[in-house]
């Protein structure tokens, strides 16, 4: 039975709007959704050989919202990420090295060694945190948009939270105080309709999270979230609303995990979702959907695709053998930074 | 409230001599390092439900508003967790707050984001992130505040790694350790306590800061020392005068601030006393009496003529009713009582 179906309109009707958009910008979307794809793809396959000794939490099926929101930031712009990191991480322009040697658990890692999958941090492409307890940045990301205001910066944070993070009383909390004092922050929710295992409509009564969140105060949309043009159109608008000064912007992106909440593979053969709810998203998948869409606008071909994959292979081939031959840390690396001077 | 001011106000604390310099109340203290820290640096804000209420806090954001504005010293929304994030975001990214609270009850509700984010965030950011915040509560003992609004947790907090907690006994501490705490680069917790709050002191004029993580003696005794901090530590040093009287002559070590604890000067004490008495505002069980109690074993047992004592709470919530209260906080005759014991024993 599928229970939560795919009830967006893929790229029709899009095709009239590509004049706006330079091929390169385009074209760059579709290969940063790609990379992660193909990223991903790796990390999934080399799992069980257990050199990534951290839990891992997949975005194969979520490359749009990642690629789409940051597509509308700039560097200076500052993320916030939950515990599935990897997408944010990349398309905000992490270094994808220093990703690999955290899940190596090599001293080079982004973090130290101190964080793992679900804690890719790097301050100098403004990631700007992640927490591996649910809603856990959303508060954090609003007293940052909060120091930006006060501080008179002109950055806007972003903070992407999950569905089930909307059911935690401390997102009640910060979108209230972002409303109340205009704060220049956009909360992006990426609802997959799943909190590991547990269906929406166990958590949540029959309503829409975007209208929920709207009853704070503040603009909300609900976004087509494996539509990396919308997803981007959207974010574009929140950005520039934050920037003028008009407050927070909240946007709810339905969107599908092809894997397991946790680990590698699928797992809706244990039940608790139907695969046949699989096979109906993955037929809009974020990357193919958008494919079929540029090459029928002439931009790209099947040819153009291979080469494109085959570059980020051989860019992820390389960044796993300098993560396995990175030097893991010291002893004396565990008593570091207890307490800043 | 008026049972809360006559309670407070029926306090008697040694007046200090004016001739040894300026005389200032205990909220008044706190008062002038707020002000001073929002008068030197911009990044610091003040917030909190209540911090612009006509009673002030105990009088200790008192005129703040009126002096830096609204956008610098706030009310906030009754979002304990939220606001803690808040707070910590903003520390992370250029800003120096105190989040003010009337009970540290309240900041029960925060934990997530005390303990498992601002606590762990400069760690987990490898030295990237600092996280420069000041959590303030008063410990709110007395008159039927009871089970939610007696709570002193420190304990809760003592072992986790990346807090600082300051817990002062007198004016002279409450300024210049709020002045360090706001200064530093770390979430640092400032446990007051409602009973001190009008104690009068000296405190020096302008800027000056007390370290934190060192202790210092009160009194110099060679039987037995007495170590704590807050009002523990206040009544443990009325106990220690009046046994003076006795021929018992105690050492009092007041903590100042309990993480990070000076184990040095209990060390250097013990040698010389062998024995031990810890006093603290929290429960005994799991706290500052049995953390300093292990280390006494553990570190100093050759220097040990007799088991350590405790002098904390039982194992039992906060009554409310007044009767009740005298049975469960420990008081100048008790802690007397246990350290003639101790030190005839």
């Amino acid at each position: 039975m599928i229970r939560y179906d795919y009830h967006g309109t893929g790229f029709a009707g899009w095709q009239e709007k590509l004049d706006h958009y330079e091929p390169a910008f385009l074209l760059k979307l579709f290969r940063d959704m790609l990379r992660i794809r193909i990223i991903e793809e790796e990390i999934e396959r080399r799992y069980f050989q257990d050199h990534m000794k951290s839990p891992i939490h997949l975005v194969i099926g979520q490359e749009a919202t990642s690629v789409g929101a940051c597509a509308a930031l700039t560097r200076a712009d500052l993320l916030y990420a939950s515990h599935r990191t990897h997408g944010n991480y990349l398309a905000k322009g992490g270094d994808l090295k220093a990703m690999l040697c955290e899940m190596h658990c090599r001293i080079n890692g982004c973090v130290g060694s101190r964080g793992g999958s679900m804690h890719l941090m790097d301050k100098s492409v403004g990631m700007a945190g992640s927490s591996a307890i649910v809603a856990g940045v959303v508060p954090i990301a609003t007293g940052t948009a909060f120091a930006a205001q006060m501080q008179d910066e002109s950055y806007v944070t972003t903070v992407f939270l999950g569905d089930a993070a909307t059911e935690e009383g401390s997102v009640s909390e910060a979108l209230n105080f972002a409303a109340l004092k205009q704060l220049p922050i956009i909360y992006f929710c990426e609802n997959n309709f799943y909190s590991v295992q547990s269906p929406l409509h166990t958590r949540q009564p029959k309503r829409e999270i975007y209208k929920w969140a709207a009853s704070y105060g503040m603009p909300s949309v609900l976004v087509d979230g494996t539509n990396v043009l919308a997803v981007y159109e959207a974010m574009q608008e929140a950005v520039a609303r934050a920037k003028q000064g008009g407050g927070p912007t909240f946007i709810e992106s339905p969107v599908y995990r092809f894997r397991a909440h946790g680990g590698a593979g699928d797992d809706s053969k244990t039940g608790y979702r139907d695969i046949a709810e699989r096979e109906a998203w993955e037929k809009a998948c974020p990357i193919e959907t958008y494919f079929a869409f540029l090459k029928s606008a002439g931009l790209i071909d099947e040819q153009a695709r291979k080469v494109m994959a085959g570059e980020i292979m051989a860019e992820t081939m390389e960044a796993f053998d300098f993560a396995l031959r990175s030097p893991k840390p010291t002893e004396a690396d565990l008593y570091t930074h207890v307490y800043a001077d | 409230m008026p049972w809360d001011e006559g309670l407070v106000n029926s306090l008697v604390y040694d007046a200090p001599d004016p001739k040894e310099g300026r005389v200032l109340g205990y909220a008044k203290a706190v008062n002038e390092a707020l002000e001073i820290a929002l008068k030197q640096d911009p990044s610091v804000f003040v917030f909190g439900q209540g911090v612009d209420d006509p009673t002030a806090m105990f009088g200790v954001t008192k005129d703040l508003q009126d002096k830096f504005g609204e956008k610098r010293v706030f009310d906030s929304p009754l979002s304990e967790e939220g606001m803690m994030g808040v707070s910590t975001g903003a520390a992370m990214n250029g800003m120096r707050p105190v989040f003010m609270h009337n009970r540290p009850d309240f900041i029960l509700l925060a934990f997530n984001q005390l303990v498992t984010h601002a606590a762990k965030m400069h760690y987990m950011d490898n030295g990237l992130t600092k996280v420069p915040m000041v959590v303030w509560a008063a410990i709110g003992r007395g008159w039927g505040s009871g089970a939610q609004h007696s709570q002193a947790i420190q304990g809760l907090l003592l072992g986790v790694p990346g807090l600082k907690i300051v817990m002062p006994s007198t004016p002279y501490d409450a300024k210049g350790l709020m002045l360090s705490a706001i200064l530093d680069n770390n979430p640092v917790l400032v446990f007051e306590h409602r009973w001190l709050m009008k104690k009068d002191g000296i405190v020096p004029e302008g800027f000056y800061r007390v370290p934190l993580g060192k202790g210092i003696y009160r009194r110099r005794g060679k039987d037995v020392t007495i170590v704590g901090a807050s009002h523990a530590l206040e009544l443990g040093l009325q106990a220690a005068n009046k046994l003076a009287a006795e021929g018992i002559d105690a050492e009092v070590i007041d903590l100042r601030t309990i993480k990070p604890l000076d184990e040095e000067i209990i060390a250097e004490s013990l040698k010389k006393t062998g024995r031990l008495v810890v006093v603290d505002t929290g429960w005994s069980m799991g706290g500052v009496c049995a953390e300093i109690g292990c280390l006494a074993a553990e570190k100093w047992f050759d220097s040990l003529k007799a088991p350590v004592r405790r002098i904390g709470l039982p194992d039992i919530p906060h009554p409310a009713g007044y009767t009740l209260e005298q049975f469960f906080y420990p008081d100048v005759k008790r802690i007397s009582q246990t350290i003639r014991e101790l030190v005839h024993q």
